[in-house]
């Protein structure tokens, strides 16, 4: 490929409609993961989360009821998870890593389970319609992309007003820096780790959802594929800030979708090598900010109410 | 037992009425009835662990009370609630702050003050209002800095600024000296005044006889979980008062003449790095069976300091010898050439609280001589540790207890009676070379002060070298032969203990370097 | 409601934690169960039947334990030393491959050298593959701070993808007939069965072994002192001279070494060469199973007997009643977090108040 074929690829509004559509369940799961990590939780069960909201999504779509409604049980059953985490966490005091990887396992092996206890003997996917895309409108990349891109690209300045705006979200920064503090002013910090918790499942669910209701059509087993795990690392490189969490769900998507091209037009580098790339990113990602990295200074230690 | 001047009566702020309180086995508050009248500043006095800080988080509504109840402004209180304490205008400033390093001063003061809900915070309004409480007394800080940036007396003043800057009118103070320069302290005393004459009443928690006479209308005395007295402090005597906070009559540690001996360790110009508690230019120099000093409030580099000398960092620049040789940052190296080490966090760095007593008394020396091809000898090692507890009378538990459950004191006895005993390797004979003290007695009861004082003599007097940290002028003051001031990294020249005034050190702890050497 | 901390752990709670654990979780599986439509007596029977109703079920429990075994073994010592190692399938998979580099059948015959050498070289190469695996993430933390969750997770997938592309390339099996599998191993340095007519190894031994070998060093050996010191507290166990970055980085050779001869052993007792699903998860299955045994090695070997059994009982029972076999994954993920909240009331008590 001459360097002329490579910049009129980056050119292209076939490129930038597809880096959208890769980064949107990357940006609902970085901004979810952020809400946890910046309330002082670490939320590993990213990964099984968004299974059991392209599952919960999906299957809801398919017994008949709307798209959003898809969307919405999706995050019900994002929720449903983070409330568990949280109990096992926040009010329990238990180890959050084990815990987070626990809840991968259950939420995966729930709805795998869910799944072919619905559709004991089906070999082919069944199918629904997923959402449409936004074609009315005029701007050229954005019109190919679906409602819930533009939703995931909303929410972004919104979960920034949230955070430094809001008394709520001042509360929710704090407990994640120092939970006494947040308690000698009043606030209950269970509860308040909880709630940041919960949503932040919830926008998992939604993440996955995205998958089975707007990117495919169908859900298959192994359609998450390590993307959860990515937004973990992606909230480090982002430095906790929901602005910076989309530009780099935006730089990852763009290399993702580059090589995807890429991968098709250059013969032979195995199609593994290309794959392997966003993993690859990832880590280097994470070794490049984790010098400067100001970790939420809570996270990941747990809080006993009157231990002091 | 009765409360005398301006308390009790139905004047009464607060009225804490038969507070008992228990942690499993322990009994924290035992029946603890007291009146707080307003515009008066009370003391609670008590050695650490005597219940003073349970009884104010109860007040405050960390802790739910087993028995008793709280009236406030003639209200009942009701029990762990701090949302409601702060409603009805209780402020408290703990002894370990509570604020969030990496937001800023306006951030921290204005948490909590405004509906959770709400869509939007009001920044301009709450920040007009913070200086406008700060200046009213007199307690000036930067709304938009970082708190990571400000010194310990600032964030003092921001814990200070919270309680205030929500209109509180008990405002309770729980060891808010332990940290501050004299000078600081003095500064602090006055705004109280101020804050008393406003009407504001207040409680103040503290272990110093000197400071609760000087600042407070009456004394509480507390001892055991139980309150012992209640005294107005114009006419208590500051004898009468140790010995209510003890019970019996303390002795005060002797010190035995002997024989100053060479240079058992030496640093010179020594230069740590650090984004705080950097050393610049550090000399000094400590003899054999002497006692240095260093007095100066945390965080001007003692740890550091402390650090290069248990082996734990390699200075910057500068030279660092022991016994004339020149030694690198190995903790084994320097637990080899004899040196005791007490660091300054009994709990994060002295001992491994999961560990039983016996592994722990072996943690310095598991290799040597308490291991052989690889396999750790334990009769050898339960045997030592052993006699170390039963040396150092340390209680609590037996050799397999963990290290976490044994109590402040003889936790510090365990680190002590590892430190000072050097594994019997040269036998039961052992002197160290040199003892690093940091903190040594921080949060101990007053027997365990005695205690640790005592064996830190007995040391010196059989020629050892000791390095005494600490921010608690008058514990330097007691066995220090010489003392040196740490303020910003920077060492001033160690004088004998009688040529320093208390208000020189205090001036040397703030800097006036050329005060303290021109002296 | 709070947690209070007991003034002493409560031996009651110790050993009825895993029952209760066990008792919670076939509750919540009755209940899948009762909604996938099947009989719930008749379920659980066969379950129970497939794992450890006969010498067959036997043998299949003890062959699906004896990977789970290393790989639970190496979990444990990694968080024991706090190192979270979520990377033990990538480096099972290392191992594998190496061990079939080292005495694959490569251009028919593989390398000219005696069994005796090569068979030890085999399962040094897997150990070395594992543990550089785990190295890298364990010297970025060190060194940079980077959470090692995350970096060991990211590489299970990058090996995965390398896997697959040897599998494709350099190290297909030409006589495979076109399926994405290795080189077969020499014949002489698989491994011989333990039980003649089942597929029971001698890795069982080994495992076993490995299992005594690492209680006797965690309990009673210097370096095992050193890596529960640097587990439990390590700014006091640098104190006091114990040196941490070494013994984390020989705890990461420990570790991955582990799993990468879990993959060695696989191939050499079960296999005979490496495809890319030979592994159902069983690095992940070593996490459950080193929390289910409370990070002890001997316990870890109970632990693995226990889910091998889950594993091979729903295979089973899948084939008779109409229950998916992720049944089995459910009650892994159930008992995980029900042996987490049980465990805890060995420490704290509950107070309503």
């Amino acid at each position: 490929m001459s360097a002329l074929d490579i910049v009129s690829l980056v050119a292209s509004a076939e490129l930038w409609s597809a880096v959208l559509r890769i980064a949107t369940p990357l940006i609902f799961g970085t901004l979810g993961v952020l809400l946890c990590e910046r309330a002082g939780v670490l939320n590993l069960g990213i990964e099984g989360i968004m299974v059991a909201g392209a599952f919960a999504g999906w299957l809801t779509v398919y017994q008949g009821a709307g798209l959003w409604s898809g969307v919405a049980a999706a995050a019900v059953t994002g929720a449903a998870f983070g409330l568990l985490h949280a109990f096992l966490t926040v009010s329990l005091a238990l180890s959050q890593h084990v815990s987070g990887l626990g809840i991968t396992l259950l939420a995966t092996s729930l709805a795998s389970y869910a799944y072919r206890v619905s559709f004991p003997s089906v070999s082919t996917p069944p199918t629904i319609h997923p959402f449409a895309e936004m074609s009315a409108v005029p701007i050229p990349v954005l019109s190919s992309q679906t409602p819930l891109t533009w939703l995931a690209l909303a929410l972004v300045p919104a979960l920034a007003w949230v955070l430094y705006r809001t008394p709520l979200g001042l509360a929710l920064r704090m407990v994640g820096e120092n939970p006494a503090a947040v308690e000698g002013q009043g606030i209950d910090v269970v509860r308040l780790r909880t709630l940041a918790v919960v949503a932040g499942s919830s926008l998992m669910g939604v993440a996955g959802a995205f998958l089975t209701l707007s990117a495919f059509n169908a859900f298959y087993f192994n359609m998450v594929n390590g993307r959860g795990w990515i937004c973990v690392a992606l909230v480090v490189f982002a430095g906790w800030r929901p602005g910076k969490a989309l530009g780099g769900a935006l730089l990852f998507a763009f290399c993702d979708a580059l090589q995807l091209r890429l991968s098709q037009q250059a013969g032979g580098i195995p199609y593994q090598i290309y794959l392997m790339v966003p993993y690859v990113l990832s880590i280097v990602a994470l070794v490049v900010v984790a010098r400067r990295a100001t970790y939420p200074q809570a996270l990941m230690k747990p809080w006993r109410k009157g231990e002091r | 037992m009765t409360a005398s001047g301006r308390g009790g009566g139905a004047g009464a702020v607060l009225r804490l009425s038969g507070i008992s309180k228990r942690f499993g086995a322990i009994v924290a508050n035992d029946a603890i009835s007291l009146d707080l009248a307003r515009g008066e500043i009370l003391a609670l006095l008590g050695e650490n662990g005597a219940g003073k800080s349970t009884l104010v988080s109860i007040l405050f509504g960390h802790y739910v009370a087993d028995a008793g109840t709280i009236e406030a402004f003639g209200k009942p209180l009701p029990p762990g609630d701090p949302a409601a304490a702060l409603a009805v205008g209780i402020g408290m400033v703990h002894q370990h702050f509570t604020l969030a390093d990496n937001l800023t001063v306006q951030d921290n003061v204005v948490l909590g003050t405004e509906p959770l809900w709400a869509l939007a915070s009001r920044r301009a309004a709450a920040r007009a209002k913070l200086v406008a409480t700060a200046e009213k007394f007199g307690l000036m800080v930067d709304p938009d800095a970082r708190v990571a940036t400000l010194s310990v007396g600032e964030r003092q003043r921001v814990e200070i600024l919270k309680a205030l800057y929500r209109d509180a009118r008990v405002l309770i103070l729980d060891e808010p000296t332990s940290v501050l320069t004299p000078q600081e302290a003095a500064a602090l005393f006055s705004t109280l005044a101020r804050l008393c004459a406003d009407g504001l009443s207040i409680i103040f928690i503290s272990h110093k006889l000197t400071e609760v006479l000087r600042v407070s209308d009456r004394i509480a005395v507390l001892r055991a979980g139980r309150l012992v007295a209640t005294l107005d402090a114009a006419t208590a005597q500051s004898s009468e008062l140790a010995e209510l906070m003890v019970g019996r009559a303390v002795r005060k540690p002797v010190a035995r003449d002997h024989q100053r001996g060479d240079t058992a360790c030496a640093v010179s110009r020594l230069r740590v790095d650090a984004e705080s508690g950097a050393l610049h230019d550090v000399t000094l120099a400590l003899r054999a069976g002497e006692i240095v000093g260093i007095a100066g409030v945390s965080g001007n580099g003692q740890q550091a300091l402390a650090d290069v000398l248990c082996g734990l960092r390699a200075p910057d620049a500068g030279t660092v010898t022991l016994a004339g040789r020149s030694m690198r940052a190995d903790p084994r190296a320097w637990i080899d050439a004899g040196v005791a080490r007490i660091p300054e966090d009994r709990h994060a760095a002295g001992v491994i609280g999961d560990f039983a007593v016996w592994e722990n008394a072996i943690a310095e020396r598991y290799r040597r001589p308490f291991s052989s091809a690889g396999i750790v000898r334990r009769t050898a090692a339960r045997k030592y540790a052993r006699t170390l507890a039963d040396r150092f009378d340390v209680r609590g538990g037996g050799l397999d207890t963990k290290a976490a459950a044994l109590s402040g004191g003889n936790v510090q006895k365990l680190i002590l009676g590892r430190a000072l005993t050097g594994g019997f390797s040269q036998g039961d004979d052992f002197t160290p070379v040199l003892i690093v003290a940091n903190q040594p007695t921080w949060g101990l009861d007053i027997g365990a002060v005695a205690y640790v004082h005592q064996r830190l003599l007995d040391a010196s007097a059989r020629g050892a070298a000791v390095l005494l940290i600490s921010d608690d002028l008058d514990e330097i003051l007691a066995i220090a032969d010489r003392i040196a001031v740490m303020h910003g990294g920077r060492l001033s020249r160690a004088r004998p203990a009688g040529e320093w005034t208390r208000a020189a050190i205090g001036l040397a702890m703030t800097g006036a370097e050329a005060a303290a050497d021109a002296a | 409601m709070r947690l209070e901390a007991r003034a002493r752990r409560s031996r009651a709670a110790l050993l009825l934690a895993p029952f209760a654990a066990i008792a919670f979780t076939l509750a919540v599986t009755m209940a899948l169960v009762a909604w996938a439509g099947a009989p719930i007596r008749e379920t659980y029977a066969l379950l129970f039947a497939g794992a450890f109703g006969s010498r067959f079920a036997w043998s299949e429990t003890l062959t699906r334990a004896t990977p789970l075994i290393f790989t639970g073994l190496s979990v444990a010592v990694a968080f024991r030393a706090r190192l979270w190692n979520i990377g033990a399938e990538g480096q099972l998979y290392a191992g594998a491959l190496a061990a079939v580099a080292v005495g694959g059948l490569h251009g028919g015959a593989g390398f000219d050298l005696p069994a005796g050498v090569l068979f030890p070289a085999m399962l040094g190469a897997s150990i070395a593959a594992g543990a550089v695996l785990l190295l890298v993430p364990t010297f970025l933390r060190t060194r940079f701070g980077v959470d090692e969750v995350v970096t060991t997770l990211l590489l299970n997938f990058i090996v995965l993808l390398a896997v697959s592309m040897l599998l494709d390339g350099p190290m297909k099996d030409p006589a495979g007939l076109g399926w994405p599998q290795s080189v077969a191993l020499r014949d002489d340095l698989q491994l011989d069965k333990l039980v003649p007519r089942t597929r029971v190894h001698t890795g069982l031994v080994y495992a076993l072994v490995a299992a005594a070998i690492l209680a006797f060093v965690v309990r009673a050996t210097t370096l095992g002192f050193e890596m529960r010191a640097v587990g439990a507290n390590a700014r006091a166990a640098a104190f006091a001279g114990v040196p941490v970055a070494r013994t984390m980085a020989l705890v990461a050779t420990i570790s991955g070494g582990l799993a990468g001869l879990a993959g060695a052993i696989e191939v050499a007792g079960r296999t005979g060469y490496v495809t890319l699903d030979m592994s159902p998860g069983y690095g992940y299955s070593g996490i459950v199973i080193a929390m289910l045994a409370g990070l002890s090695p001997l316990g870890v070997v109970a632990a693995a007997v226990f889910i091998a059994g889950v594993l091979v009982g729903a295979d089973s029972m899948s084939r008779g009643v109409a229950v998916p076999t992720y049944i089995a994954d459910v009650i892994v993920a159930v008992s995980l977090v029900s042996m987490l909240v049980a465990t805890l009331f060995v420490r704290y008590r509950l107070r309503l108040r």
